[in-house]
């Protein structure tokens, strides 16, 4: 093997045979849902997760993971336990009758009727 | 940073899809020939999570452990801005393996488990970072070139199938341009610079060729499991495509520097349209990527002290309510 080029090898002297006791469950801690604001006046969106042993290093983590570049102005982190979701599997919820344009505003033409209506009563 | 996943292969060779239900295996292939993502929760074969798995956990062991032959010129990077910058893109590199452990975890590995696997060597990690950086223009030329193949790489695996991990590939990717840039502008001032510059540059070329040209790995045996992965998107090139396209786009811009690659045989066949090369030495390859390399030890080493020195405070940290559900998205 060659010298180390590493500091923290050649300054520290650390043992290449270091052997350590294997990281045990939640070592990491548990997961936060980050949501960040890109600019005032955006919605929140969704951006990831962090690890963090409380919401106020979730929101540090999250600030340093997802707001280094400066491309937010505020966030939110919320437990991943305590968001509540629904099931891919139950994707039927959402279906619906396949025409709804009466819920839009496209379904609504009213200018061929005005004309109409005005060459009648000329 | 990271090539390609490597998939042993001397791992034996059997149906992947045995025991599966096949009407959820039809509605699974259908969704993703209709160019539809899988997410966490949807029914998915055990190959296509085994794989993704093991993909993504590599691909961010890759990023932690590609942080730190760079990580020791920082101290060493001429000049302020460029100390700043680099800085800046070992962070990104760090915060990319965050963000992957993320998408393998949404698949039912911990991080803890995945990081156990890492630093007892049972899980790879892409072979580039088994070499040192001797000199700053070895930094140079991995920030250029080695994160230009990693963003080959990634650009690719982004149109995959499984969400979570195209998403977190698309927020690495938009890091990854800065990297290569600031790379670039690293090599272009030393090749444009003072005879020593140029042969300090040129050297560190020299020895990062023969790990560039290992980089997305040996060709591809043409199996059916490849088959399978493709049409999964799991695997989204051949590894050999993949260095072709490195070649074409990256071969040109070295020569223009006025810099020579160290492989007399290199040239694109003008009529097939594809590079000719010395094939890299795949017997050395497969000797460091199971430990063997010049700096193998030492990256673990060093990993393990920092989980072992970090420790303390994580268990300071801990609070003993909290309990572990698996992230989201």
């Amino acid at each position: 093997m060659i010298k180390s080029l590493d500091p923290r090898v050649t300054r520290e002297q650390i043992d290449i045979d270091n052997q350590i006791a294997p990281l045990k469950d939640l070592d990491q801690w548990e997961t936060y849902e980050v949501f960040h604001q890109k600019k005032r006046g955006d919605q929140h969106m969704h951006v990831g997760i962090v690890h963090a042993p409380n919401a106020e290093m979730a929101l540090l983590f999250g600030k340093e993971q997802f707001g280094r570049r400066g491309v937010s102005v505020n966030i939110w982190v919320v437990r991943t336990a305590d968001v509540f979701t629904s099931d891919y599997d139950d994707s039927d919820i959402f279906e619906t009758v396949p025409e709804k344009q009466y819920r839009e505003a496209a379904g609504y033409k009213v200018m061929e009727k005005i004309n109409k209506y005005k060459k009648q009563n000329k | 940073m990271y090539g390609n996943a490597y998939i042993d292969p001397n791992e034996k060779p059997k149906s992947i899809i045995d025991g599966e239900d096949p009407i959820k295996l039809a509605e699974f292939e259908a969704r993703i020939a209709r160019g539809e993502k899988i997410e966490p929760k949807d029914w998915m074969p055990r190959e296509y999570r085994k794989q993704l798995i093991r993909m993504i956990e590599q691909h961010a062991h890759s990023e932690i452990i590609g942080a730190l032959p760079e990580g020791t010129w920082i101290t060493r990077a001429p000049g302020f801005k460029r100390k700043l910058a680099l800085m800046a893109k070992v962070q990104d590199e760090v915060g990319h393996a965050q963000l992957l452990y993320s998408a393998a975890e949404t698949l039912g590995k911990s991080r803890e488990a995945m990081i156990n696997d890492l630093i007892t060597g049972k899980s790879k990690y892409s072979n580039v970072f088994n070499y040192p950086a001797f000199t700053w223009a070895d930094a140079c030329i991995i920030a250029w070139l080695i994160d230009a193949g990693a963003i080959i790489n990634q650009v690719a695996n982004a149109k995959g199938s499984y969400g979570p991990y195209c998403r977190a590939l698309d927020r690495i990717c938009t890091e990854e341009s800065f990297h290569l840039k600031y790379g670039h502008d690293n090599v272009v001032t030393l090749a444009t610079g003072t005879p020593t510059q140029r042969k300090m540059v040129q050297e560190a070329l020299n020895r990062w060729w023969p790990p560039i040209m290992h980089f997305f790995g040996p060709s591809d045996k043409i199996s059916n499991h490849t088959e399978i992965l493709m049409r999964w998107k799991v695997k989204m090139a051949t590894n050999d495509d993949m260095r072709q396209q490195f070649l074409n786009m990256y071969v040109p811009k070295i020569w223009d520097l006025g810099l020579t690659v160290p492989d007399a045989n290199l040239k694109k066949n003008e009529e097939t349209g594809k590079w000719e090369y010395t094939e890299p030495d795949w017997d050395e390859f497969k000797r460091v990527i199971n430990g063997d390399g010049p700096c193998n030890a030492e990256r673990l080493a060093v990993r393990r002290m920092a989980e072992e020195r970090g420790r303390w405070v994580r268990e300071a940290l801990h609070t003993p309510k909290s309990t572990y559900v698996v992230p989201l998205a």
